[in-house]
C-alpha cells in the first residue's frame, strides 16, 4: 500500500493551474525557489542545509514543470531563484528580462524507462515498448521531459536491435501525455501505465521500490541540462545567492548526485586532467 | 409625529436599496470582470481562426459528448435517489445526504486519485472490471465517470428540492384515480418538478464541462481520447498564453449558449409569448 500512497501524494502535490502570488508579504528571511519538478527531492534537502547554515532563514519551494514556472514568474510570481530543467525556459526568462544572462548550469539528468514492479506488459528490454497494446505514459510536448523523451525515442530508431520506425510505433502506444514528469512517475507507480519515460533522478528510493528501471544507452539518450539563476526581481537576493552557490558547491553537488543527477558538463573530470 | 415614521421608513428603504445595489454590483463585478477581461484580451477574428483548428474542434466535441453523457448518467441514477430523499424518512438519511454531497467539497485531484484506487487497474473494483474487459483509466469512458462523479451532487440536490416542493395533493389525486405509482412518478411528479430537474441537469452539465482535476488524474491527457477542453486549455497555458485564452473564451461562449438555452426552455418561451400577446392587447 505504501507505494500507492506515495504515488497518490505525488499526484496531489501537482501544482495548481495558476498559483497566485500570496497576499501576505514574505518576511525578508524567506527564500522562495521555483524549481523543476524533477529537482524536488534534492532541492528540499539543499533547502534544509541552507536553513541549518543560516538560522532564521526559511526556504520555500514551488515545484512544477519548468515551462509553467517560467510563465508564473513572468506573471509576477514572487520568486527569488529559478531552476529550470531546460535551458530553453531560462532563455525565455532572460528574453523577458526576468534574469540576467542564461544562468549557471549546475546539473544534468538522463532519461530512463520505468515499468511497474508487477510489469503487467512483461517488458524485458526497451524495444518491447513498441509492442502493440503497451500502455505508455510520457510527459506532454511542452514539458522538457516530454520533448527529451520524443528526441530519445527518435534517436533509438537508428539504434541496433530496435525495430524500424521505433519512435512512431512507441508514440502510437502513448495513452496519456502528462503535464509534469512526476505525474508520469505516479501513473507507473500506481500500475495504471505499463511503462513511462522519466528522469533518472525521478527514481527516488521510495519510487525504486515499486518500479523497474531500463537504462537508455548514452549515444541515444538525451541529457537534460539544468540552469539556475537569481531573478532580477528577487526580494531576498542575498539568500538567493547563497542558494545558487550551495547548489554549485561540492557539498551541493554531492546531494544532487545522491539523488540521481549528473554533474554539469563543465566540471567533467577529463577536462581537468593535467 | 405620524409623518416622521413613514419618512424614516422610506429613508431606511432607500438605504437598504442602495446597499443592496452596492453589494450586488460588487458581486457582478467580481464574477463578470474576469470573464469580460478574458474576452477582451483576444480579437474576435482570432476565435474564428482557432475554431478551424482540428485539434480544438476535437477537444470541444469530446467535451460536449462526455459532459452530455455524464449528465444523462447522473440524471438517470440520481432521479430515484433524489425522490427517496425528498419523500421518505429512514435511518441514515442524513448520512446518505452528506455522503452524496461529498464529491462537491473533495478537491478534484483527490477525486481522481480516489477513482484510480477504486476503478484503476490495480484498484478495488478494477480487477473485476478488467475481468469483463472494461478499463476506465486513459479512456473516454473514464472521462465520463470522472465527470459524473463530481457532477452528481448538483443534480441530486436540485432534484430533491424540486420533488419536495411538489404539492402532495396532486399525488393524492393521482392515487384516488388509481394511477400506478410508476405512472404517477413519470406523468405527474416529474413534469411538476421539471424546472428543478432541468436546473439540476444544467448545473451538473456545467460542472462536468468544466471538470479538470479528476479527469487529468484519473483519465489522463490524450488528444481525441481524454483531452477535454479544460485539459486543452491547461496544456496550451504551458506554452502559449494567447491560445489558452482563446480556448477559454470558446469554452465560455459554448457554455453560455447552452446555459441560456436551458433557461429559455420551450415552456418559458411560451410564457414569454403569452405575456407578449397580453401586452400587445
Amino acid at each position: 500500500m505504501n507505494p500507492l500512497l506515495n504515488a497518490a501524494l505525488a499526484l496531489l502535490g501537482l501544482a495548481p493551474i495558476l498559483r497566485q502570488p500570496s497576499s501576505a508579504e514574505p518576511a525578508p528571511s524567506t527564500l522562495t525557489v521555483y524549481a523543476a519538478a524533477s529537482l524536488s527531492d534534492a532541492f528540499k534537502e539543499l533547502g534544509r542545509m541552507l536553513e541549518v547554515d543560516h538560522p532564521g532563514l526559511a526556504v520555500q519551494f514551488n515545484f512544477a514543470g519548468s515551462q509553467q514556472l517560467a510563465l508564473q514568474i513572468e506573471q509576477g510570481a514572487p520568486a527569488d531563484v529559478f531552476a529550470s530543467a531546460d535551458p530553453r525556459w531560462m532563455s525565455y526568462a532572460s528574453e523577458k528580462g526576468l534574469v540576467d544572462g542564461e544562468g549557471t548550469l549546475f546539473a544534468r539528468n538522463r532519461l530512463v524507462a520505468i515499468v511497474p514492479r508487477t510489469n503487467p506488459a512483461r517488458i524485458t528490454r526497451l524495444p518491447d515498448l513498441a509492442r502493440r497494446g503497451t500502455n505508455l505514459v510520457i510527459a506532454a510536448d511542452a514539458v522538457p521531459a516530454g520533448r527529451y523523451s520524443r528526441e530519445a525515442l527518435h534517436n533509438l530508431s537508428a539504434a541496433p536491435g530496435f525495430p524500424p520506425e521505433y519512435d512512431r510505433r512507441v508514440l502510437a502506444n502513448v495513452v496519456s501525455e502528462e503535464e509534469n514528469v512526476k505525474a508520469v512517475v505516479a501513473k507507473v507507480q500506481l500500475g495504471e501505465a505499463d511503462a513511462g519515460l522519466v528522469y533518472r533522478s525521478d527514481v527516488t528510493p521510495a519510487v525504486a521500490r515499486s518500479v523497474r528501471v531500463f537504462e537508455i544507452d548514452d549515444p541515444y539518450n538525451v541529457i537534460a541540462s539544468y540552469p539556475i539563476a537569481v531573478l532580477k526581481g528577487a526580494r531576498n537576493a542575498g539568500a538567493a545567492r547563497w542558494f545558487v552557490d550551495l547548489v554549485s558547491s561540492p557539498a551541493g553537488q554531492q546531494v544532487l548526485q545522491r539523488h540521481g543527477l549528473l554533474p554539469a558538463a563543465t566540471a567533467a573530470p577529463a577536462a581537468s586532467q593535467p | 409625529m405620524p409623518a416622521v415614521a413613514p419618512r424614516r421608513g422610506a429613508a431606511g428603504g432607500i438605504a437598504l436599496r442602495i446597499s443592496a445595489v452596492a453589494l450586488g454590483g460588487t458581486l457582478v463585478l467580481l464574477l463578470g470582470l474576469p470573464l469580460v477581461s478574458l474576452v477582451l484580451r483576444i480579437p474576435p477574428a482570432d476565435l474564428v481562426v482557432r475554431l478551424r483548428d482540428p485539434l480544438i474542434l476535437q477537444a470541444l466535441r469530446l467535451s460536449l459528448l462526455t459532459s452530455l453523457a455524464a449528465t444523462i448518467i447522473v440524471a438517470g441514477l440520481g432521479l430515484p435517489v433524489a425522490y427517496l430523499l425528498a419523500t421518505a424518512e429512514f435511518r441514515g438519511k442524513r448520512a446518505l445526504e452528506a455522503f452524496i454531497d461529498l464529491p462537491m467539497v473533495l478537491p478534484p485531484t483527490v477525486a481522481g486519485v480516489a477513482l484510480l484506487t477504486a476503478f484503476g487497474r490495480t484498484g478495488l473494483a478494477g480487477h473485476a472490471l478488467g475481468a469483463v474487459g472494461i478499463s476506465l483509466p486513459f479512456t473516454t469512458l473514464g472521462v465520463v465517470v470522472a465527470q459524473a462523479f463530481v457532477a452528481a451532487p448538483f443534480f441530486v440536490g436540485a432534484a430533491r428540492a424540486g420533488f419536495a416542493e411538489v404539492d402532495r395533493k396532486y399525488l393524492d389525486v393521482a392515487a384516488t384515480l388509481r394511477a400506478a405509482p410508476g405512472y404517477t412518478f413519470l406523468r405527474v411528479l416529474v413534469p411538476l418538478a421539471a424546472p428543478s430537474l432541468l436546473a439540476g441537469a444544467a448545473m451538473s452539465w456545467a460542472r462536468a464541462l468544466g471538470e479538470f482535476g479528476a479527469t487529468i488524474t484519473f483519465a489522463g491527457n490524450m488528444p481525441g481520447v481524454t483531452q477535454t477542453m479544460p485539459l486543452a486549455v491547461y496544456l496550451a497555458l504551458q506554452s502559449d498564453l494567447d491560445a489558452a485564452v482563446a480556448l477559454s473564451v470558446l469554452l465560455l461562449l459554448v457554455s453560455l449558449t447552452v446555459l441560456l438555452s436551458i433557461r429559455l426552455t420551450p415552456s418559458r418561451l411560451a410564457a414569454l409569448a403569452a405575456r407578449a400577446r397580453r401586452a400587445a392587447r
